[in-house]
């Protein structure tokens, strides 16, 4: 009888924990379509084609577009990546290639691993007592350095990861032919891991293209059309910010545009990083 | 005749002469490759070390004029130039404190339904769902919680908790005031769905790491899931699993926009979770543009080193502990 009701508490706890289960994953999924779908909805009422014709408005005018903004953040994004890029691709190579063994390799990983996850806000208080401080003003130049120390560590990340994926064979076979190191890791390492390292690349750009923290006191913002990277340059992120903390409804609406711009260019980068990468698991 | 072994000869050396040259091209090309690539290692190792020391620079100031009583201190005035930072720590430690005590159930939860429950077709496309809740910047999360989930709570679980522990010593006085939508409890909320799917993707990826000998062995002796997981699955992958979560808590800690939008902006140390507060991050971000006088900015970048030190230190944590479940992996 005791045998019997002790079965019974366990299958009843086992259900309980499945059930649980069930609906933490249903809740995980909720959550994900109720921020995507209030996205959708709330952007659909703002969105218009002058949207990306047009500036950021004054507050309490109707219309507008956040042309500015867009254009600022796709300069600071490129400049970010391509800083931040050949660094990370000749740090990764070190790591995988020359100093695969090694013990500065394990430092730099570790560190690196570290850098990936700091806080945002940090690097862009790193950059201003750098970069804005000495200068004396804000610039777009600041905000994309600032973009830059993020990609470092991703792209650094998945070079190596790559890298090490390409079989020891591959290059071996070339060193017999009497290849030179370098010569090796262009044309054989290289082009070997090439998707893997575009799907950094790419999972680098989707990571920096919703940052904000860090062009707050960087970039700062701009009302006017500027291409001057000396220049204090808007950004999406910064204008999201500033449009939806504001109690002005064109600009609230603005902003929900604004975010459903970066959400989708952000999504669609990371699926098609994932793609690239195929069955491999980006990290 | 002689003129043209001559030739030959001068071919050959000719032709000696290039290749001498070719190769010492390559061995310098190679040299130069090796040493930027090498440079570049390096320069990983020094950008943290321009943070650390930028960071100790700029808030040398505040550091030096507040001593140990800028830990402690409460006071954040900008007038009188006193400041003090209790109320971010406090705010950042309990967000992230209540982000954690959701998100990790949750997260363990949901691995367990992807590794043990979930048909092998369905796995893939959830696990990509939840891990896309971690590629949605972190403004969208401000931008939703101010406008749709704040306003929620405060319609709906706000005065529930209210009244349900209205009458309940210690409860009601963290639940206690009006429902301001904005506050401690949203922020920690929105951080907790935020860092779900870091403790899901890498717990998932230490669950399937459990020799299925072993879960076999345990199924064939009658354990129940619950029991598999409880005393198999978790035991064996219990260090990657806190590497995991200490990962999340190192992106909690820092988090920033999502943060800013919903926590409220005040500057003191609230009993009710229902207050509205502040964060480290929170703080640097509303104030760093506004803040006059040398002092009021090295306040600010004094927080942002020591930020900048917890998440390290507990970043270094989850690394440690995630290097040792790869070793053991292998």
């Amino acid at each position: 009888m005791a045998l019997m009701d002790l079965y019974s508490r366990r299958r009843r706890r086992n259900t309980i924990v499945l059930a649980l289960s069930f609906g933490a994953t249903a809740a995980g999924l909720g959550w994900l379509t109720l921020i995507l779908g209030s996205l959708v909805w709330e952007s659909f009422r703002g969105f218009s084609l002058d949207v990306f014709t047009h500036m950021t408005p004054p507050p309490g005018a109707a219309g507008g577009g956040l042309l500015n903004p867009i254009v600022g953040s796709l300069i600071m994004t490129t400049l970010g990546v391509a800083v931040g890029t050949p660094i990370g691709i000749l740090a990764g190579t070190y790591m995988a290639e020359y100093g695969r063994y090694a013990h500065v390799t394990k430092v730099v990983r570790f560190i690196n691993d570290i850098l990936l996850s700091a806080p945002s806000i940090v690097i862009g208080l790193f950059i201003y007592e750098m970069v804005v401080y000495p200068m004396g003003h804000f610039s777009g130049f600041a905000g994309g350095l600032a973009l830059a120390v993020l990609v470092i560590p991703v792209v650094v990340r998945t070079t190596e990861d790559m890298l090490m994926l390409v079989p020891k064979e591959l290059r071996e076979a070339s060193a017999a032919l009497g290849t030179p190191r370098a010569k090796i890791i262009w044309n054989v390492s290289y082009r070997a891991a090439r998707a893997g390292i575009v799907t950094g690349i790419l999972l680098a750009v989707a990571r920096i293209s919703g940052e904000t923290a860090p062009l707050l006191f960087t970039a700062l913002n701009n009302q006017f059309f500027s291409l001057d990277l000396n220049q204090p340059m808007a950004s999406l992120p910064a204008v999201i910010f500033q449009f939806a903390l504001s109690p002005y409804q064109d600009w609230q609406r603005l902003a929900w545009v604004g975010a459903m711009i970066i959400t989708f260019a952000v999504l669609a980068l990371s699926i098609t990083a994932r793609a690239l990468a195929g069955s491999r698991k980006p990290s | 005749m002689a003129d043209m072994a001559l030739s030959d000869a001068n071919i050959a050396e000719s032709a000696w002469m290039s290749r001498a040259k070719a190769l010492s091209r390559l061995r310098i090309t190679d040299k130069a490759f090796f040493q930027i690539t090498r440079a570049a290692a390096y320069f990983v190792l020094l950008l943290l070390g321009a943070i650390i020391v930028s960071l100790i620079i700029g808030g040398w100031p505040a550091l030096k004029e507040f001593g140990f009583s800028f830990l402690v201190s409460q006071s954040w005035n900008p007038v009188t130039e006193k400041f003090g930072a209790l109320a971010p720590i406090y705010g950042t430690v309990v967000t992230s404190l209540i982000a954690m005590l959701i998100a990790v159930p949750l997260g363990l939860l949901i691995t367990l339904f992807l590794t043990e429950l979930c048909p092998m077709w369905l796995r893939r496309p959830i696990s990509i769902a939840i891990e896309l809740l971690a590629g949605i910047p972190s403004i969208i999360y401000g931008i939703w919680g101010l406008f749709v989930f704040a306003p929620f709570l405060q319609r709906t679980l706000q005065p529930f908790l209210i009244d349900l522990f209205g009458n309940v010593p210690v409860l009601s006085t963290l639940f206690a005031g009006p429902p301001y939508g904005i506050g401690v409890l949203t922020s920690g909320l929105i951080l907790a769905i935020m860092v779900l799917p870091f403790i899901t993707s890498i717990s998932r990826d230490v669950f399937e790491a459990v020799p299925p000998m072993l879960k076999e062995a345990a199924y064939g002796l009658g354990f129940t899931t619950w029991e598999v997981v409880r005393y198999v699955v978790l035991p064996y992958a219990r260090v990657g699993v806190i590497g995991g979560v200490m990962l999340a808590l190192g992106r909690a800690l820092g988090e920033t926009m999502a943060v800013t939008f919903v926590i409220g902006n005040a500057h003191k140390v609230s009993s009710s979770l229902l207050a509205p507060g502040t964060t480290i991050s929170a703080t640097i971000a509303n104030e760093f543009t506004e803040a006059v006088g040398d002092l009021y900015t090295s306040s600010l970048i004094a927080l942002g080193l020591l930020l900048f030190c917890i998440t390290f230190i507990v970043l270094a944590i989850a690394r440690y502990m995630l290097m040792r479940i790869e070793r053991r992996i292998g």
